[in-house]
């Protein structure tokens, strides 16, 4: 009988008939199986292993693939969890087809490609948690933190050269790491000011009956004072859509950052990161240590620093991802520099696609800021007529005067 | 209740609604289990209809909550009636009663207005809640539906807390237009309702279109799952096709192939924007034709 590939060999069908409880093997099994869908971002706890006992206990477990279907109602909490499903159940409790699963926590399965906290290391970039751990010898940690004191001793005259240097120059590693730290503080500022923005309240088209009577109690129950409700405003929602390919190398670092900065905490942010494909991270990056955001950043999106194929990640967005994420008060922000292997037509007819659909379109291209650059590669002046804001970002002074901009939508 | 799936389907066949196997496995669990389910899928795939049938095959009373944005707890739970209020206070003021008893008697059940949530738990029968596309509504919202859908109890400031007469079956459908929390999709069982299979949708249509011969069904199925993997604006749905079907046998079709020129007419039920009506030309639909048996 097919079912038995269900149980650990210790156990005899009949024994789980009769027990009174699961076997012992058998929760092991499953707290093994929890374990695995847990590294593959399932979001599965006590009260799903409660339920999955029950249902092992249950005639649905005499066949596998019905209690694959119970299983999956039960742990499944999105499509994307959905798809993944079946292949996770049969990897573990068949060992058939392990390829591309998530197999412990914290170990990267590194295939080819660089991981985007390799890119964010080779920079020089030191950073504290994680690694910080195991690399640092006692010494060069005194030394860590001797600087980091002079920083915040002499920070302002520091902070106030580094926001003037392009991104590309900055090679001591410290400097990286005051960048990026700058960077990330300054997202956080923008993402205060503009959250802040929202709080007024306004006269509204309907009567808050509940209030006007609550008020009136103060002149004996006749509502001479009216409160009015309308609809609440809407936050502006940011989506990030992040160019890793090769050509973008020297600036994804800071630019990680810069989104992490943005979308931790931030509710109404969404970010992707593209290269040749499209990876939705917005759940890796709302982590909120810095480091080991871009360590599940770099799990996701594996083959990072490739080519660019902008137009096809755009496609990919607009086909999967643009009803769930765009709403009428959306500000797409696309960080590229507009260097694309794909075809610039199709480039072109996403970009006049993702137009119709969100209030605003920025694209921020670190180029600009160079000398003499001109937005003339194939790609770049394809998407041209559909953006609203096409502004520098080789240094921080230049993603500062982003805020203003954003402040106004 | 049957804790068996296949009885569970042919009970809800017998309702008019053709499930797959694995939601007939979820609404098994739902029994089984005693949690939510949340259905999600693309719009017109037949979420809602779910809960209607459910509530057909238990025999009890469906209760819709319509979210939307902005919907709030006085539209969503209970409400008092603020009209009425105001006139039993000016009824009272002669009456000589003490303020209290006038209070209470302003916030007796008399004055409240049940909304679908609390109707849902005070019901004797429990009923079929459905709260439909539940990711309209504001995320704060969802987080007290949660709250409401693990303790079963409304609090009315005024009057006290309200414990659930009988635990509603609650069926949740979301079109994925927001991205829900994790703590809703964590308390529901979860089930994605995809478009059906031909034979599936054929025997929908078999279940909702009088006069149509099993194989007209098949081929106008068949000729959907195709039309779905064109690339269109707007994919229609179960809804469209059975639409189309009672078009098709409205105007006396017995066999889409002798009737190419009808076919590319009436695509107007199931094609509904004007990309998509420019984009299936009548190439296109002798091409998809072709490959229908």
């Amino acid at each position: 009988m097919a079912a038995s590939a269900l149980k650990p060999p210790a156990l005899k069908p009949h024994e789980i008939e009769t027990a009174d409880d699961v076997g012992a093997a058998l929760r092991l099994r499953l707290a093994g199986f929890m374990h695995t869908l847990r590294d593959n971002g399932f979001k599965v706890g006590l009260a799903e292993t409660n339920d999955a006992v029950r249902l092992l206990l249950s005639p649905l477990a005499r066949r596998p693939h019905e209690l694959r279907d119970a299983f999956r109602a039960l742990f499944c909490g999105r499509l994307s969890d959905w798809q993944a499903f079946d292949e996770i159940f049969d990897a573990y409790w068949f060992a058939k087809g392990m390829k591309g699963i998530v197999k412990t926590s914290g170990t990267s399965t590194k295939k080819g490609g660089k991981t985007i906290r390799e890119m964010v290391e080779a920079q020089g970039n030191r950073q504290d948690g994680l690694a910080g751990d195991v690399e640092r010898t006692p010494g060069e940690e005194d030394e860590d933190t001797d600087d980091e004191a002079a920083g915040r001793r002499e920070g302002a005259s520091i902070a106030e050269n580094l926001e003037k240097i392009d991104f590309r120059k900055i090679h001591d590693p410290d400097a990286v790491e005051r960048a990026n730290e700058l960077a990330e503080r300054l997202a956080h500022a923008m993402r205060v000011r503009l959250t802040r923005r929202d709080r007024h309240r306004r006269k509204g088209p309907r009567l808050d009956l509940r209030r006007t009577i609550r008020h009136s109690i103060a002149h004996g129950g006749t509502p001479i004072e009216l409160i009015r409700k309308g609809p609440r405003e809407r936050q502006l929602r940011l989506v990030i859509l992040l160019d890793a390919s090769g050509s973008m190398n020297n600036y994804t670092g800071v630019f990680t950052r810069f989104v992490h900065g943005l979308l931790y905490n931030f509710r109404e942010a969404e970010a992707f990161l593209f290269h040749t494909r499209l990876v939705h991270v917005s759940s890796a990056l709302k982590e909120r240590d810095a480091a080991r955001a871009l360590d599940r950043m770099g799990l996701m999106a594996q083959g990072v620093g490739g080519g660019t194929k902008i137009g096809e990640a755009l496609a990919d967005f607009n086909r999967w991802h643009a009803a769930r994420v765009i709403h009428s008060r959306t500000c797409v922000i696309i960080l590229s520099d507009g260097y694309d292997t794909g075809d610039p037509e199709r480039l072109g007819h996403e970009m006049a696609t993702l137009r119709r659909r969100c209030n605003r379109i920025v694209w921020i291209n670190p180029l600009i800021g160079w000398q003499g650059y001109e937005p003339t590669a194939g790609g770049m002046s394809a998407a041209l007529p559909f953006v609203d804001l096409f502004a520098p970002a080789h240094n921080l002074e230049s993603l500062a005067a982003l805020e203003p901009y954003l402040a106004n939508l | 209740m049957a804790l068996d799936k296949k009885e569970l389907a042919k009970a809800l066949s017998e309702t008019g609604y053709v499930a797959d196997e694995g939601l007939a496995t979820a609404l098994v669990l739902t029994e089984l289990l005693k949690r939510p389910l949340l259905l999600e899928g693309e719009a017109g795939v037949g979420k809602t209809e779910v809960a209607k049938a459910l509530a057909d095959l238990y025999d009890t009373n469906l209760i819709r909550l319509q979210c939307y944005e902005g919907l709030d707890r006085s539209d969503a739970i209970y409400e008092w009636n603020y009209q009425r209020q105001l006139l039993a206070i000016k009824a009272h003021e002669g009456s000589g009663e003490s303020a209290d008893e006038v209070e209470d008697a302003v916030f007796s059940e008399k004055y409240l207005l049940e909304r679908p949530l609390l109707a849902a738990i005070r019901q004797d029968k429990a009923p079929v809640l459905l709260i439909d596309e539940i990711d309209r509504a504001d995320e704060e919202f969802e987080a007290f539906l949660l709250e409401i859908l693990s303790d079963f109890q409304v609090s009315i400031p005024e009057m006290g807390t309200i414990a659930a007469r009988s635990i509603p079956k609650v069926v949740l459908t979301s079109n994925g237009t927001r991205e829900l929390s994790d703590a809703l999709r964590r308390r529901c069982l979860y089930h994605y309702v995809d478009y059906p299979a031909p034979d599936r949708e054929a025997r929908i249509l078999m279940s909702r279109v009088e006069g149509l011969d099993t194989a007209l069904a098949l081929q106008i199925a068949e000729l959907m799952a195709k039309l779905r993997k064109e690339d269109l604006a707007k994919v229609p749905g179960v809804a469209e096709t059975i639409d189309w079907a009672a078009a098709l046998v409205g105007l006396g079709t017995k066999n889409l192939q002798e009737d190419q020129d009808l076919v590319f007419e009436t695509l107007g039920c199931v094609l509904k924007t004007r990309e998509d009506q420019a984009r299936v030309t009548r190439e296109v639909t002798d091409r998809l034709l072709g490959k229908v048996a």
